[in-house]
């Protein structure tokens, strides 16, 4: 660190200047324009004036749109606990296994980013379908099965195909298929800077594996967990895609009811209430975390 | 085939599709002849021309159309609305031609520059969404019904009774999303008119339909066809010409106009407010009127055609297909959807939203 800390300021705004501009111009602004859309009133079918009114925060308030937000809510954090249990083992089994197999690994985790998301979910629609791969696989299973007990005489009913595609439970899965790499990612990057001596140490004073887990190995990777449980509950309370596909009758999420409202409802500024409903709802979420992290961070000064 | 499934899946992508494909044509063009380059740009729904169409109106014009697609008209709408980015004809449904027109997005029709109007069958010269055809030429018609797997149904089930009012096919059931369409094809159940359904009869309709929720597999944006054939659902709420289309792939399927009555669309040729070329596109909608074109457009596509030249030409099995032309008593009690205003549509949307979160 020899070098003039002038000149290096001037690199850093040198590079720096590039992605602002481009975060201004294709995020914040954007973004700008459809905030002031939620304060505003359609005057007709493709004008709106933005005067200040709060009658689409006002409408999207009321407790129908509420409950909708609600049940979001509940898929997401329903998503994040389930991401968070499989991806728990997995991050573990990734940051312990050796370089190698730690390389394979992590590409079969990322490459399912290769695909579009619409393409994986019709793909999972295939899979579920009435007459899909698994109600193939077990009718196939059943039949063998009703084959072999008809040898010895008894009769099995006739298979009925399981109801998995259009319902809630469908929804959950394409959300925790979608999600489980954010959730995988930082957990590993967090576990697999851990210092390996210290769980060994706890284990050489006396702590059983669960005690070294709830005590040593959880707590640093802390920083990694609720990453990825930001990571995962954000996006799978805006989720569109996959209840609009993959959900039944009353799978509606919030995001689906913003998709009306700026398509056949040309309600534009209703939609934008909502959809800033849903931003303020995750401003909280991420500076509940960072007042966490630095909680966590203020004790070791 | 119109509305495909996964077309509106892509609908966001889909509109960036063709607006790269547009970046193309608008720019850098050399003056012609009549003082329009010889390039034309349609917008139209997926698999909604004739196989050799465009082939042909080049050969006999020189002008070449580039054609993009929407998977709904709200996604047209949308565009138009935005500024037209360059289309010269589209292709909105009745109800679209109305929101077009009340926005100021449609440029009155020059009738003299489109001869081949005479072609047009008398009930559809005047239709209420556009008296006189001062905006709008009808392209093809199509009436909401139901499709259904014969082998998995009783009979034929010619009334909305089956899919909005009855468990007898629980679980098996599929109807629209779309909250104008389920609205009023329910007030036509409950024996009213699909125009100013007076509010208490969509409260019950509204009703109706919370009942019947348990018995709905899924409310599908008009992929009902791809439902049906899959077998995810045996009995399906769906346009007669997405069915027909099916139906030459799978012979177990068929169709019904309920007896209650429906909804009848009309998708139109329209030339957009802005449109770079007029006499273009004057010319193309001229075309299209033509006996020829009309019929090589709906041998391929299988949506009844409003163009009376060009059903003449047609083999019987076009016709006579029920499927296709629905029995007249079934056609007596259908009304054309329209558009009643931002209010009603909202009311629609917030009616359709409640029956999803009951």
């Amino acid at each position: 660190m020899d070098r003039p800390i002038a000149e290096a300021r001037g690199l850093f705004g040198f590079l720096v200047v590039p992605p602002t501009a481009w975060l201004i111009a294709f995020f914040l602004a954007p973004l700008g324009i459809v905030w002031a859309y939620s304060f505003g009133e359609n005057i007709s079918l493709t004008k709106i004036v933005v005067d200040g009114s709060l009658d689409a925060y006002a409408h999207a308030l009321q407790p129908l749109y509420l409950g909708i937000i609600g049940k979001s809510l509940a898929f997401a954090v329903l998503t994040t606990l389930l991401c968070l249990c499989i991806g728990f083992p997995v991050a573990v089994a990734m940051a312990f296994a050796k370089p190698r197999t730690k390389a394979w690994l992590l590409l079969l985790v990322m490459l399912p980013f290769w695909t579009n998301l619409l393409i994986r979910t019709y793909a999972l629609m295939a899979v579920l379908r009435t007459e899909g791969y698994v109600n193939l696989t077990l009718g196939w299973g059943w039949r063998s099965l009703s084959a072999v007990t008809r040898l010895v005489g008894l009769r099995m009913p006739v298979f009925h195909p399981l109801v998995l595609l259009h319902t809630d439970a469908a929804v959950v899965l394409g959300l925790v298929y979608v999600q489980l790499p954010f959730m995988i990612l930082p957990l590993y990057a967090a576990l697999d800077r851990l210092d390996r001596s210290l769980i060994e140490a706890s284990l050489d004073l006396g702590a059983s594996q669960i005690g070294a887990f709830a005590r040593v190995v959880a707590p640093m990777a802390a920083p990694g967990i609720i990453s990825g449980i930001v990571l995962t509950l954000i996006p799978s309370v805006g989720a569109y895609l996959t209840p609009d596909l993959l959900g039944g009758p009353s799978s509606l999420m919030i995001a689906n009811v913003i998709e009306r409202q700026f398509r056949s409802a040309d309600d534009w500024p209703f939609g934008a209430a909502l959809s800033f409903l849903l931003m303020y709802l995750t401003l909280v979420c991420v500076a509940a975390q960072s007042l966490a992290a630095r909680r966590r961070t203020a004790p070791a000064r | 085939m119109r509305r495909r499934s996964l077309l509106a899946g892509l609908g966001a992508a889909a509109a960036g599709l063709s607006f790269s494909g547009l970046a193309g044509c608008t720019g850098g063009e050399d003056a012609k002849a009549g003082g329009e380059a010889a390039r034309l740009n349609l917008y139209n729904w997926d698999t909604y021309i004739g196989a050799t169409t465009l082939a042909d109106f080049r050969a006999a014009t020189g002008i070449a159309v580039k054609m993009s697609l929407f998977a709904t008209d709200d996604e047209l709408f949308a565009r138009l609305a935005a500024g037209n980015p360059g289309f010269d004809v589209i292709v909105p449904s009745n109800a679209y031609v109305s929101r077009l027109r009340i926005s100021d997005l449609l440029e009155p029709l020059d009738l003299a520059k489109i001869p081949n109007r005479i072609n047009i069958l008398p009930k559809f010269q005047n239709p209420d969404f556009d008296p006189g055809r001062r905006y709008s030429m009808p392209y093809t018609w199509l009436v909401l019904g139901i499709g259904y797997r014969k082998s998995k149904v009783d009979g034929v089930p010619d009334s909305w009774k089956w899919v909005m009012d009855s468990d007898r096919y629980r679980g098996r059931i599929g109807v629209f999303s779309e909250a104008d369409d389920m609205i009023e094809l329910g007030a036509k159940y409950l024996g009213y008119s699909a125009r100013n359904i007076p509010r208490e009869v969509i409260d019950r309709v509204a009703a109706m339909y919370i009942r019947q929720k348990p018995n709905i597999k899924i409310f599908h944006h008009d992929e009902g066809q791809d439902l049906l054939l899959a077998g995810e659902v045996d009995i399906v709420m769906e346009y007669n010409g997405d069915i027909a289309q099916v139906m030459a792939e799978d012979p177990d399927l068929d169709f019904v106009t309920p007896r209650e009555g429906s909804l009848i669309d009309s998708d139109c040729l329209c030339i957009p407010k802005g449109a770079p070329r007029p006499d273009n596109a004057h010319r193309f909608i001229n075309y299209v009127l033509g006996a020829q074109a009309g019929a090589e457009i709906a041998r391929t596509i299988r949506y009844p055609t409003p163009n009376g030249a060009a059903l003449a030409l047609m083999p019987s099995d076009y016709r006579e297909n029920p499927v296709i032309f629905p029995p007249p008593a079934a056609l007596a009690r259908c009304e054309y959807a329209a558009f009643e205003g931002l209010e009603r549509a909202r009311l629609y949307d917030e009616t359709m939203t409640r029956i999803f979160v009951a």
